[in-house]
């Protein structure tokens, strides 16, 4: 059984990402995407019952965009609508 | 008896590997170009085109094997490894040969992706557009049947295919990332006559 | 004006050279205690103001960890946000204050090299900072002991240049565009060492503090929050730069600097901030914890007051039009999404407007925030729904009626 502190939760990289959209198909539950085919993904913990389709999701991307990082169990929340303080010195 | 199963078993095997070859080229193409249809989408294209690869080297492998085996072509094991090692129709062999290690370099980086990174994976990726022609070559040039009908219809077959596919990756052009600048550029229509960019 | 980083000479005299900024601050402190000076910054409670708004002290000590001795510093003074002009009029004035910073900074953390990274458009803050290290060059004591080689990289004249890993970015291969998040400057950046990227407004301050103490620091200031900062204050075109003590509220600041008291919205932040009604603005301190409370941000300082002839979505549909141009073009959200936004937003705001555009403007800024590379569609989409709240009767008019109720109360034809 895994571990609750071995929780995964899923990684984009944005800059990598094409559009490709394969990502959504294997895994809607916590990735559609949005009106121009680029990925909008739930960026909290991945329930245990999903994790080998998130694993399946990761592995499909031609680009290798996707990646599964550890999260801690206390969910981070999704980030779309939250105001991100700017990342200038 | 028994050569001429290894001889039949050797053109079989080599035959089925061009088409599984040619279907992998195909499906890699049509995933760099999205294509989907309802009941087709697109992680299939990409597993597909995964999976006939494997499928492909198991039958290369049966070709190798036979082709060395049989007594016919006196072939040594040194000249399915080295390139006009063969003294049966060497040029055509070497083709064969320098055609499977191509295929080997991009299916082990393939295995390997996750550990050498997207950007190299891609570079030895683009060999597979080597490969591809090079087998093609081998089976009319070291082939026995190259020439009957049925051997050409089904090699202008595969042609046709990779042909057809080619042209709409050609005409898709490049990766939408390379395609973004210009989005950023284009002005927005506050600027009278340069229209906006709509979703789709 | 609380002149302190500003304090001497009028900004009219252009740079003070190194023999008056001597005569009138006095040395830096010693070696010696200059190892202290994250201490001494802890206990002033200094934020950065390049925008973050985070605490130095603990941006200083993070890189004096990793650096093991061999950092970079690199003092930030991009400023691509077109409304402010803060940073580059303090490296114009005081090149050798926001020096003293630089050096501080590189002894404290570490480090042995210094970059100076500022905008090319900045000719005169490059000017003064060029001449400023030539006259420390010179100087007698440089001669006798080992420093910090300081090199001046001019910034591209981007929007985004300013971000930290776009700064690492650009010094290491000559590309202004923001990298992935992961590692960031603190841990791997210029030549692969940890680097401290501050923005020159804080090396000032912390160079005064190093000098005059962290009580001294915290004597100004009128709320939570002490001390002072650069604030660029204007009402559309025109702008000026003026320290403040930090919580002088933006009626103060208004009534100071002569802005209009019948603007309508304050635009807080700049680019990357967004609007608060006049209402809401008047009596709201300019102060990091309280901006952050009324859900507003200081950012870099930017008070910029709508001018009341001036229509709000028009404004914003110009803003949002530059920040979809500045997008780096490294990740489809923020290309199309700001696009996209920024297209129906000038249909809007022109009386042009498909039936539905406000209503997708709506749910692609709602879609946008955390999906690039960095921070730039949340800046974007941040202005953007502050707007669509501030000014929702006026973007209500333009995309149901298309007319402008700005326009009309003053009789022109919207």
């Amino acid at each position: 059984m895994a571990d609750p502190s071995e929780t995964k939760a899923i990684a984009v990289d944005r800059i990598r990402c094409d559009g490709y959209g394969m990502c959504a198909e294997l895994l809607p539950e916590l990735i559609e995407l949005d009106d121009w085919g680029y990925p909008i993904v739930d960026g909290s913990a991945v329930p245990d019952e999903l994790l080998d389709h998130a694993r399946r999701a990761v592995a499909a991307c031609p680009v290798l965009a996707l990646r599964l990082r550890h999260a801690p169990r206390a969910t981070m929340g999704c980030q779309a609508g939250a105001r991100v303080p700017v990342s200038r010195s | 008896m028994s050569d001429q199963i290894l001889w039949f078993a050797s053109r079989g095997s080599g035959i089925v590997s061009l088409v599984l070859s040619t279907a992998v080229v195909c499906l890699g193409i049509l995933t760099v170009v999205r294509w989907q249809r309802p009941g087709w989408p697109r992680f299939l294209t990409v597993a597909l085109h995964r999976r006939v690869a494997l499928l492909s080297i198991v039958f290369l492998a049966i070709h190798i094997v036979t082709a060395i085996l049989d007594p016919y072509t006196s072939l040594g094991v040194l000249a399915a490894l080295v390139p006009l090692a063969s003294s049966y129709r060497p040029v055509a062999v070497a083709l064969g040969v320098i055609s499977v290690d191509l295929t080997l370099a991009v299916i082990v980086s393939s295995l390997l992706r996750e550990r050498i990174g997207h950007r190299v994976w891609r570079a030895v990726h683009w060999l597979a557009y080597g490969a591809w022609p090079m087998a093609l070559l081998h089976g009319l040039t070291a082939g026995t049947d190259a020439f009957a009908p049925w051997m050409l219809a089904i090699e202008g077959a595969c042609v046709l295919a990779v042909g057809a596919v080619l042209v709409w990756r050609v005409d898709a052009g490049r990766p939408r990332r390379a395609g973004l600048s210009s989005v950023v550029a284009a002005a927005s229509i506050l600027q009278p006559g340069r229209p906006g960019r709509e979703p789709r | 004006m609380t002149a302190r980083i500003l304090a001497g000479p009028p900004s009219a005299a252009g740079a003070e050279s190194f023999p008056d900024h001597r005569r009138r601050l006095g040395p830096m402190p010693p070696i010696a205690e200059r190892r202290e000076v994250i201490g001494l910054l802890a206990a002033s409670g200094l934020l950065g103001r390049g925008g973050a708004g985070f605490p130095v002290a603990r941006k200083w000590s993070t890189v004096a960890e990793r650096g093991a001795g061999a950092a970079v510093v690199l003092a930030n003074g991009a400023e691509g946000e077109p409304l402010s002009a803060k940073d580059r009029t303090l490296m114009a004035t005081r090149p050798h204050l926001v020096l003293d910073g630089a050096e501080l900074a590189a002894d404290a953390v570490g480090a042995d090299r210094i970059v100076l990274y500022v905008g090319a458009e900045h000719a005169a803050a490059r000017a003064a900072l060029a001449l400023a290290l030539t006259e420390r060059s010179g100087s007698a004591e440089r001669a006798a002991g080992a420093h910090v080689p300081i090199s001046l990289v001019a910034a591209p004249p981007t929007y985004v240049a300013g971000e930290e890993s776009a700064a690492v970015h650009f010094v290491n291969d000559r590309d202004g565009r923001p990298t992935e998040t992961s590692p960031r400057p603190f841990e791997r950046g210029v030549d692969g060492r940890a680097t401290l990227v501050q923005n020159v407004e804080s090396l000032a301050h912390a160079a005064l503090i190093a000098r005059r103490g962290d009580a001294w620091y915290r004597e100004a200031g009128e709320g939570p929050t002490r001390g002072t900062a650069l604030v660029t204050v204007g009402t559309g075109a025109s702008r000026g730069v003026t320290e403040i003590a930090i919580g002088t509220t933006v009626a103060e600041l208004a009534a100071r600097t002569g802005a209009p008291p019948d603007a309508r919205a304050v635009l807080l932040g700049g680019y990357f901030g967004g609007w608060l009604a006049a209402g809401e603005a008047w009596a709201l301190m300019l102060d990091p914890a309280a901006m952050r409370e009324a859900g507003s941000a200081f950012g870099c300082g930017v008070v910029s007051f709508l001018d009341p002839a001036a229509c709000g979505v028009e404004t914003t549909a110009r803003i949002i039009d530059y920040m979809a141009g500045q997008s780096a073009a490294q990740c489809g959200p923020c290309v199309f999404g700001l696009r996209a936004i920024a297209d129906a937003t000038a249909r809007i705001a022109g009386g042009a407007a498909h039936a539905d555009d406000l209503e997708r403007v709506m749910r692609w800024s709602s879609q946008l925030a955390g999906r690039g590379a960095c921070r730039h569609p949340d800046g974007a989409v941040g202005l953007m729904q502050s707007a669509l709240r501030v000014f929702a009767d006026e973007f209500a008019a333009h995309q149901r009626s298309r007319t402008c109720p700005v326009a009309r109360s003053q009789g022109r034809a919207a």
